[in-house]
């Protein structure tokens, strides 16, 4: 007998990272069209491919869209304060440094509230790997401008456009010191996967900026419907491995820069203090 | 050694094999000694960013396994305030101690007082019972880091030092038993199948076991209103279950974790209430008083929070009043008075911080008031 329709709907395969994923949580908290939830399977893909002991690897989240994330992962998950999930990460890594940290998060929490901390974890080269969604506004509190919120974009907080300036992330990661830093927009996800993977098996302090869109907070204050997001994402964006840091303004108007920008060795956080502190041991 | 020291040290003993801290005095002392100590020992030191890295870095080494503490005083520990809300709600072992200076603000740095006594009450947000040791020379505190980080470790949940510069910066005589001779807890560990365990499912004490990240639970922590599995639950109905928990582990054990100790209560007329380096003074004028025969008696607290509010409810019968003595302008004077409930008279001997209060103010109030 031939299989119906109605049993495939019946008995769907099991999802790919089904193992991955407290399914006893979903539907999850994603708009449609949102971009995280790409980003967050892109992590998971990467986690299942890169080898990693599973059991020993640790997701830690802040607060806001993206904070949710650790809230979906069946591995032990962290879904701390606003802005405090690299710290949180930290004192994590340093008490076990068997465990395999990833932070995942979104640009508010991680670089608005959390910024010092940003900057603090990459200039020890703490080994932590940390994802950040960038889609350019606070979602969860209803789209209000962000430190990476495009000037002159319009969020509920600045309705006649942003007065400031946004933070060109991969610059800030570079020049407080990490390791390996990488951009892609989630409209790349095999190179996105394949960063993650990377940047998870690579000891130090690794950042990936994945663009996303927010459709219903951000991209309906600025005319840009979803799907205009992803052309964007296609037609603006060049792919410039090793570029110059300096170049990689988020500006839609002229190209966005994505790639793997620096990959680079440096005695991690953990190594020095044992070297430092303990070498007697 | 030093009051400041003499905490590093029970620390260690007391099993802690990581500091978060932040410089700030006058509690920059424990954060120095522990930088020196903990690497011999096999932990970690770090000193974050700031007091809020400081202990968000606490809760993290917390739940990978270790017995974690960091130290600060008033600015810092407010700082500190929003993720040790986040401790009590995800019920996370970790030992805080305050060395109190003089506030608000910057205040007086160098120049102790008692003044953050609420703040360790009510400090962060929502309702919620806290655990608050308030040691009263270098030997105590030595003791009572011990003790904090057992009763941290039995109820998962932060326990605070409310200790001050007076005691931090004072040198005494500190013997330190053999390791054998010094009790360590650990929080309880999960048993079972860990597909099925269930992270905030207390045991009979009201206290959940608590295994650490790498272990094999997956377990999701997080500082959303929770259900005993660890998920988010938006509802009142959660709210209600999850904080019902919380505040009875503590005060459904309180019988365990309240500490006092009497001096001359038995025929006392007057009561003094005090606690750290107060309790000292008011130690001292209480035996003048006695000298002069006047019949006073000391409460002194060990255990500030929870309060020892049925010592005050019982002493309240018979006595003709109280004389909280503390530095500051009357905070646990305001807790005697809510469980004297108009019963006896109370009274308060403070001052807004910068030295201790002497035995004379004291003496010389209980002649004025009573």
């Amino acid at each position: 007998m031939f299989p119906t329709a109605q049993a495939s709907v019946m008995a769907p395969a099991e999802h790919p990272l089904e193992d991955l994923i407290r399914s006893d949580r979903i539907p999850h908290i994603w708009c449609p069209g949102c971009g995280i939830g790409t980003a967050f399977a892109a992590c998971l893909t990467a986690m299942k491919a890169s080898g990693i002991d599973l059991q020993k690897t640790c997701m830690v989240s802040g607060i806001g869209c993206s904070g949710r994330a650790a809230g979906y992962v069946k591995l032990d998950s962290f879904h701390t304060t606003h802005g405090r999930a690299i710290p949180f990460a930290t004192g994590l890594k340093l008490g076990n440094p068997e465990l395999n940290v990833v932070v995942f998060s979104g640009d508010g929490d991680l670089f608005a509230i959390g910024g010092n901390h940003f900057i603090h974890a990459a200039r020890r080269n703490m080994d932590l790997t940390v994802i950040c969604l960038n889609n350019l506004n606070y979602g969860m509190t209803g789209g209000q401008v962000a430190a990476t919120t495009p000037h002159l974009a319009r969020t509920t907080t600045t309705p006649v456009g942003n007065p400031e300036s946004p933070f060109n992330l991969p610059l800030l990661a570079w020049a407080s010191g990490a390791t390996y830093v990488a951009r892609w927009t989630v409209l790349h996800t095999r190179e996105l996967t394949d960063c993650i993977k990377k940047a998870i098996t690579k000891s130090g302090f690794s950042f990936i900026e994945v663009l996303g869109p927010c459709p219903v907070n951000y991209g309906r204050r600025n005319r840009e419907k979803p799907l205009e997001t992803l052309k964007l994402y296609r037609d603006q964006t060049i792919i410039r491995n090793n570029a110059d840091p300096g170049d990689l303004e988020v500006d839609f108007t002229k190209k966005v820069v994505l790639g793997e920008f620096v990959d680079k060795e440096r005695a991690t956080c953990i190594e020095n203090y044992d070297r430092t502190c303990r070498p007697a041991l | 050694m030093t009051g400041d020291v003499a905490c590093a040290e029970g620390a260690l003993a007391a099993g802690c094999r990581f500091f978060g801290g932040y410089p700030i005095t006058p509690a920059t002392e424990i954060a120095e000694h522990m930088s020196g100590r903990l690497p011999d020992v096999g932990g970690t030191f770090i000193q974050m960013e700031d007091e809020i890295a400081a202990m968000a870095s606490v809760l993290g080494a917390a739940w990978s396994g270790c017995k974690s503490m960091t130290a600060t005083s008033g600015p810092g520990f407010s700082l500190m305030m929003e993720n040790i809300g986040l401790g009590v709600c995800t019920e996370t072992p970790c030992v805080v101690v305050n060395v109190q200076r003089g506030g608000p603000s910057t205040g007086l740095p160098t120049m102790g007082a008692q003044a953050d006594m609420m703040q360790a009450r009510w400090g962060s947000h929502g309702d919620y019972e806290i655990i608050a040791l308030a040691p009263c020379s270098a030997q105590e505190i030595f003791y009572q880091t011990i003790t904090a980080f057992n009763l941290s470790e039995r109820y998962r949940t932060p326990v605070f030092i409310m200790t001050d510069e007076m005691i931090g910066h004072m040198s005494e005589k500190v013997i330190i038993p053999p390791a054998d001779q010094i009790t360590t807890e650990w929080r309880p560990k999960p048993k079972g199948r860990k597909d099925r365990f269930l992270l905030f499912k207390p045991d009979e004490n009201g206290v959940a076991p608590m295994p650490a990240a790498g272990e094999g639970y997956h377990v999701h922590v997080t500082g959303l209103t929770h259900d005993e599995k660890g998920y988010p639950v938006m509802s009142v109905e959660a709210q209600e279950e999850m904080m019902a928990r919380i505040k009875h582990k503590i005060l459904g054990n309180r019988e365990d974790i309240i500490m006092t100790e009497a001096h001359g209560l038995d025929d006392a007329d007057i009561v003094l209430v005090s606690y750290g380096i107060s309790a000292r003074t008011s130690m001292a004028a209480m035996q003048q008083a006695r000298a002069e025969g006047l019949k006073v008696g000391l409460l002194r607290l060990i255990t500030v929070w929870p309060f020892a509010e049925n010592h005050i409810q019982r002493l309240a019968q018979r006595v003709k009043g109280f004389l909280t003595v503390e530095v500051n302008l009357g905070q646990i004077h305001l807790e005697v008075l809510r469980a004297a409930a108009g019963k006896a008279p109370c009274h308060l001997v403070g001052h807004s911080g910068g030295t201790i209060i002497s035995p004379d103010q004291v003496l010389a109030k209980i002649k004025e008031v009573f």
